[in-house]
């Protein structure tokens, strides 16, 4: 009950020391500084306008600055120091030892890997999950349904997936979904079928979408020049084409162990995918919110005239609707991205980094406060910024162009 | 025209069953753990939570009386006799009458457990019989003193769904300390509503003279606004860390209000900026014209019109420092444990009784449950911050 009074009081004292404050340093202005009155009268007015809107900012300045942008500062400070040392400058040692660390670059790897995958199923759900709910009477509610883990802290979303992928011993009963569909799979024609052709065929026509989009780009170099980064796209599109092609090879011909309950958490590969399967889960609605809002935005006038065209609903969707919501698929991308790079809680709460599935956050945090390494642990920080440092500048950029 | 007007029909039973697979998909597992909740700890480790909306069918190995006690055995017509119900348990004479199991097939033996029909009579050798009704009730006779213990009975018994608020008796009232959530729910509360309401003042007189005024370097100010948004908090904790510790402050609430104060102004300013740059000019001109102050124009005009955008912002800011785990780990909770926040509880019950997930559903609900209640309350203005955040 202490606490609760004392964030009463809090909230007495920082509400009305807010509001005060701004009454109080106005009143100032106008009245005792540069009052509206007497022989300078006009000049005052204009001064305490010059100086008001700077009244209004203050606070909001100094919290921002203090909290936010000396931190990104002090942090690269601490990254070329020695604690031990007392502060002393010690270049890029800290760095150095991040990068002799396995388990950092086993961060990075996974990172990577979450950052291709969560904001490409994020958004390929959403946009399905829009695209389902447009047009159909219940459509509202499917939706808040869908969008409701976004209200779910992610500690939480861990217990709710921890319990999803819960083991019990082979002798008894499984109270984890997963063990018990797996249970379910004896290794005759339906196995076959769903845990092997079907995830085959999947890869298979992943494999052969990468290679057609490395098609699409080589002839739009022909076309339309831009050689340079359009060779990184389709080497990038091939190496894809290639992972999807070993994955399906590994979907036809690995060994299954049918029968008994599997260790989710602690398969190395594969448990990094399962913790991923969590934030999709959070993030689809958040995705499937904006594209919703984008879809109904598309003038009726444009679909309705590929209709009469003869196009069929999924050219009407692939070639009418998706060019026109490009722009915003690309915001709910970049916006998933952030999230996905600060990712800790999920990770910390299911298997804290243990068993391959370290990320850069948790690594940062375990080296700050377990390890004690403030150096190592603010380098790896500095990581994390450098890896947003694009968004940052792309949305800086963006938002000085519409403000012209 | 016919063919078209039905295949369109067809479409649409498959978009409408498409979007219900893949709402009871998204749906699933927040109904697991919201079952899992209402279920003892017997129940959650012998059967999946999907099993327990149905009756189920269970093989249980069940004893009787041990005839050795105290007046278990009763001389009746010259035959010894030991009646009472196999569903009771020992010492509570009423939980009999609580099980609603009915059997529907028993044996004696565990290599022929589907020997007997209920109410039929098995014959023990010796003369001993035994008879099983369908509730569980049993008359075990012998022409002799019966003596060592029990006889077993293998019945095939069906249970009713069965569901208990025991759980959340234990985790909200009267649970041992490291399982109750009720101080961490208080401290949880105490972190949340300061931490909410005090950006809101901050960022909204901020935003109106962003919006509204005019001062050199405005352009840059909304630019580094725009800059912070995606400014990783990781990168503070450190430095405010050892800020805290310097100024005095160390771990406790006013430092994690100040955090998070400042880690949402950002997104704060930016929305509520860009709502009220939305609002009508002619007002405010007008409010000028007739002698309005700034801050009059901003306290009577402004801030009443923005309170849609006021609301969502409130609504993110709520979420944000419910369900935050990282912030409240480094600037809040110290040594003593005192002031853990309830995802804080939850990853230590984690650890501590991971089998236990009575415990760990109850209280991961209990967490849950507020935010969902706020965002079912209030969805219409988190999905206009939504789109007023992400979309220009």
């Amino acid at each position: 009950m202490d606490a609760a009074l004392l964030g009463l009081v809090t909230i007495v004292i920082g509400v009305g020391g807010c509001i005060a404050y701004f009454y109080l340093s106005n009143q100032f202005l106008d009245h005792v500084l540069f009052p509206a009155k007497g022989e300078n009268a006009g000049r005052n007015i204009n001064r305490a306008n010059m100086v008001r809107p700077w009244l209004f900012l203050a606070p909001a300045m100094i919290a921002l600055g203090l909290y936010l942008a000396y931190p990104v500062f002090a942090t690269l400070w601490f990254s070329l120091t020695d604690r031990n040392q007392d502060g002393a400058f010690v270049g890029f040692a800290n760095y150095r030892q991040m990068a002799d660390d396995p388990k950092f670059w086993e961060a990075m790897r996974n990172n990577m890997l979450w950052l291709l995958i969560v904001p490409a199923a994020s958004t390929a759900f959403g946009l399905l999950a829009a695209q389902l709910t447009d047009r159909i009477k219940w459509g509202s509610f499917a939706k808040s349904l869908i969008f409701m883990p976004m209200a779910i802290s992610f500690v939480g979303a861990a217990v709710i997936f921890k319990l999803i992928y819960d083991t019990r011993p082979v002798d008894q009963a499984q109270i984890g979904v997963m063990n018990a569909v797996w249970l379910q799979f004896e290794g005759g024609v339906g196995s076959f079928l769903i845990l092997r052709l079907l995830p085959g065929l999947l890869l298979i026509s992943g494999a052969a979408l990468a290679l057609f989009i490395a098609y699409g780009q080589g002839v739009a170099i022909k076309e339309k020049g831009g050689a340079f980064l359009r060779s990184i796209g389709i080497l990038l599109m091939v190496y894809f084409a290639y992972a999807f092609l070993r994955l399906a090879y590994g979907a036809f011909t690995n060994e299954f162990d049918y029968g008994v309950p599997q260790n989710w958490l602690t398969m190395p590969g594969w448990n990094s995918f399962l913790l991923m399967m969590v934030l999709i889960w959070i993030q689809t609605g958040f995705a499937m919110v904006i594209l919703s809002a984008a879809l109904r935005g598309i003038p009726e006038e444009t679909v309705e005239a590929a209709i009469v065209d003869g196009a069929n609903p999924f050219q009407v969707f692939f070639k009418i609707k998706m060019p026109q919501i490009s722009g915003t698929i690309v915001v709910v991308w970049t916006t998933i991205t952030l999230v996905v790079l600060k990712v800790f809680d999920i990770v910390f709460a299911m298997t804290n980094g243990q068993w391959g599935t370290q990320v850069l956050a948790n690594y940062m945090y375990n080296q700050l406060f377990v390890a004690l390494d403030w150096g190592v642990g603010s380098a790896s920080a500095m990581m994390i910024m450098l890896l947003v440092s694009p968004i940052l500048i792309w949305n800086v950029y963006n938002a000085r162009k519409e403000m012209r | 025209m016919e063919n078209i007007a039905g295949s369109k029909s067809a479409l649409s039973w498959i978009v409408q069953l498409s979007a219900l697979a893949l709402v009871l998909l998204w749906l699933f597992p927040t109904v697991g753990l919201l079952v899992s909740s209402f279920r003892t700890s017997d129940q959650i480790a012998s059967s999946g939570w999907w099993q327990s909306l149905f009756p189920t069918e269970q093989n249980l190995t069940l004893r009787t009386a041990d005839p050795d006690d105290e007046g278990v055995q009763q001389l009746i017509d010259g035959v010894y006799t030991v009646s009472g119900n196999l569903f009771v348990v020992e010492g509570d004479a009423d939980s009999a009458a609580e099980s609603e199991a009915t059997i529907s097939i028993w044996g004696t033996s565990s290599r022929d457990i589907a020997a007997y029909q209920p109410g039929e009579t098995a014959d023990l050798g010796d003369g001993e019989q035994i008879t099983v009704e369908v509730n569980g009730d049993y008359v075990w006779t012998s022409p002799t003193e019966l003596s060592g213990r029990g006889q077993r009975a293998f019945v095939t018994a069906t249970t009713p769904p069965e569901f208990t608020t025991e759980n959340y008796e234990t985790v909200l009232i009267s649970g041992n300390t490291t399982d109750s959530m009720a101080k961490a729910f208080f401290n949880t509360l105490t972190v949340t509503i300061p931490a909410t309401i005090i950006p809101i003042v901050i960022a909204a007189f901020a935003a109106y003279a962003l919006a509204w005024m005019d001062f050199p370097g405005r352009a840059l100010l909304i630019a580094c606004v725009v800059g912070l948004l995606v400014v990783p908090l990781q990168l503070a904790l450190i430095p405010l860390l050892r800020l805290h510790l310097e100024i005095g402050i160390g771990k406790g609430y006013l430092g994690t209000w100040m955090a998070h104060t400042g880690f949402g102004l950002p997104l704060a300013i930016y929305l509520l900026r860009n709502y009220m740059v939305g609002l009508p000019r002619d007002i405010i001109e007008n409010a000028k014209v007739d002698g309005a102050t700034d801050f009059q124009i901003f306290t009577k005009i402004i801030l009443p019109l923005s309170f849609p955008a006021l609301a969502s912002f409130a609504i993110f800011q709520f979420l944000w420092t419910w369900n935050d785990l990282l912030v409240a780990k480094v600037f809040l909770i110290d040594a003593t444990g005192q002031t853990t926040v309830m995802t804080n509880q939850i990853v230590e019950l984690l650890g501590t009784r991971g089998g236990n997930w009575e415990i760990l559903a109850t209280a991961a609900f209990v967490s849950i449950s507020v935010p969902l209640v706020v965002f079912f309350a209030m969805q219409k203005y988190l999905v206009r911050g939504l789109l007023a955040g992400s979309v220009k």
